[in-house]
């Protein structure tokens, strides 16, 4: 059977007006902590529970955003949200209180590109005139739903990744400025046949390289094409596999290559394993960081690509394996 | 993808650090063993203060588990288990931690359907195959006897 090369899209009209990230305390201290908009220290925020403290992190998230545009949620014509609570608990609760058209979307960690590549599509198609796409996490939240409760003194893994207490949102609209968004290739969902619930880069190192290169392959580019190439959180694992899955191919992407998953946290002094994960965490560093500097001119050409595991905890426990997912935007400041 | 799903797994496989054992091994040692030392230094404690062997036992049991359950809930057990692994695991204590952290966490989905039902989520599977082994044994206990005389 001939694979699907599927397509990437090309936008002309589509940017980002504003975007703002909120994280918890871990987050804050990491090398980016002065670069989010709000830090919540406490994690909870005053809030009674971990899945709602996690809705108020996308509220705050949104609100920032909005509050950057000088737009209130009446101007706003739809929000795309997810995270990775069932149900996608922290969008729906998080923003219920705004009112506007939303959408829930899941794709585990690569909600954010996923997101940001739909609202581009709707922008630029002239469907609406703002929309944002806002993503969280959060340690404590989905601790519970997917591994162990926070006390319990399981041990973790040299691969596991830490679930990042943050949230980012970026509101698109067709008002010329930088960032633009000028294409973006939708990812297909790679099981490559990893069952370690501990290991999530290695299941979705490969849907990365997919992406990628596809995305290579139909722009016309290649990796000194662009200023980084940004991987959401494959972590130290899944970054490895993604550079020799490409050397397999004759490219080289280490030079160019940034993984907010390695960034997020100081791996150093904080016990975080193989780095950072889940949705809030490309999704603030782009917001606390790449975005801006796409903004600035410092960069003027990013390829983001978002990473996700695909992982159902019934799944795996039935024997099954973990499929991946990784969407690619790229973003310029021209 | 222009790999196979085998050649993957070794690729993956190549790139997943293992668990470095030269440190988690002694580590658990000294934690479990600490652990253990503790439990003897409380047995010989109540044993001096008079309590038979029977109850000090009992005693000791009962104040590990408290003091377990004490330092789940000041979120201290599971940093000790980061450095301990199997070695703050396998003790009484572990089985506490196992108890009372779902207790502690799913306390927000009410008394009911969130501690009651989910406190044995961790601990739950042990006490199910240990009572199930200890009724095996029982059973082959007994017709051994049968067949042998009281030895």
């Amino acid at each position: 059977m001939a694979l699907c090369e599927g397509k990437t899209f090309k936008y002309s009209n589509a940017s980002i007006l504003s975007y703002a990230s909120v994280v918890g305390k871990a987050e804050s201290d990491g090398p980016f902590g002065d670069e989010f908009d709000e830090v919540i220290e406490d994690n909870k925020g005053g809030a009674q529970t971990w899945e709602q403290a996690e809705a108020l992190f996308q509220q705050k998230a949104l609100g920032h955003a909005m509050d950057k545009a000088a737009l209130i949620p009446a101007k706003m014509d739809l929000v795309l949200a997810g995270d990775l609570l069932n149900q996608c608990t922290g969008s729906s609760y998080g923003l219920k209180d705004y009112y506007i058209p939303f959408l829930g979307i899941y794709g585990a960690c690569s909600s954010f590109a996923e997101g940001l590549l739909l609202a581009g599509a709707m922008v630029n198609a002239g469907y609406v005139e703002n929309a944002a796409a806002v993503t969280s996490s959060h340690y404590s939240s989905a601790e519970r739903q997917f591994r162990f409760p926070l006390n319990y003194g399981g041990v973790r893994t040299p691969t596991a990744q830490w679930t990042a207490t943050a949230a980012g949102a970026a509101i698109v609209s067709s008002v010329p400025k930088a960032p633009y968004i000028r294409a973006a290739t939708i990812g297909k969902i790679q099981d490559m046949g990893i069952k370690d619930l501990n290991n999530m880069g290695a299941a979705m190192a490969g849907a990365a390289y997919d992406t990628i290169s596809r995305h290579f392959r139909h722009m016309g580019t290649h990796p000194e094409s662009y200023d980084l190439i940004i991987t959401g959180d494959l972590g130290q694992v899944g970054s490895e596999m993604l550079y020799e899955l490409f050397r397999r191919d004759g490219v080289s992407i280490e030079k160019w290559h940034k993984d907010c998953g390695l960034m997020i946290f100081d791996r150093e002094k904080q016990d975080v394993h193989a780095g950072g994960s889940g949705c809030g965490c490309s999704a603030s560093i782009m917001c606390a960081h790449f975005l801006k500097r796409v903004e600035s001119g410092d960069l003027k050409r990013i390829l983001f690509c978002a990473t996700g595991a695909l992982m159902s905890p019934t799944m795996v426990q039935q024997g099954g394996s973990i499929p991946g997912i990784a969407h690619a935007v790229e973003i310029t400041s021209k | 993808m222009n790999i196979s799903n085998q050649e993957y797994g070794e690729l993956a496989k190549r790139h997943s650090p293992p668990s470095s054992m030269y440190k988690t091994i002694p580590m658990a040692f000294v934690i479990g063993g600490g652990i253990c030392t503790l439990g003897e230094a409380l047995l010989n404690l109540y044993e001096y203060l008079g309590m038979g062997k029977t109850n000090a036992g009992a005693l000791t049991s009962m104040t590990l588990i408290f003091l377990s359950a004490l330092f789940t809930g000041l979120k201290l057990y599971d940093r000790l288990a980061q450095c301990g692994g199997a070695g703050t695991l396998v003790p009484i204590t572990g089985f506490a931690n196992a108890m009372v952290s779902p207790a502690l966490d799913f306390k927000s989905e009410g008394f009911v359907l969130g501690l009651g039902a989910k406190m044995f989520s961790i601990a739950g599977p042990v006490i199910v195959y240990g009572i199930s082994a200890s009724v095996l044994y029982g059973i082959i206990y007994y017709i051994v006897i049968l067949f042998m005389g009281g030895l």
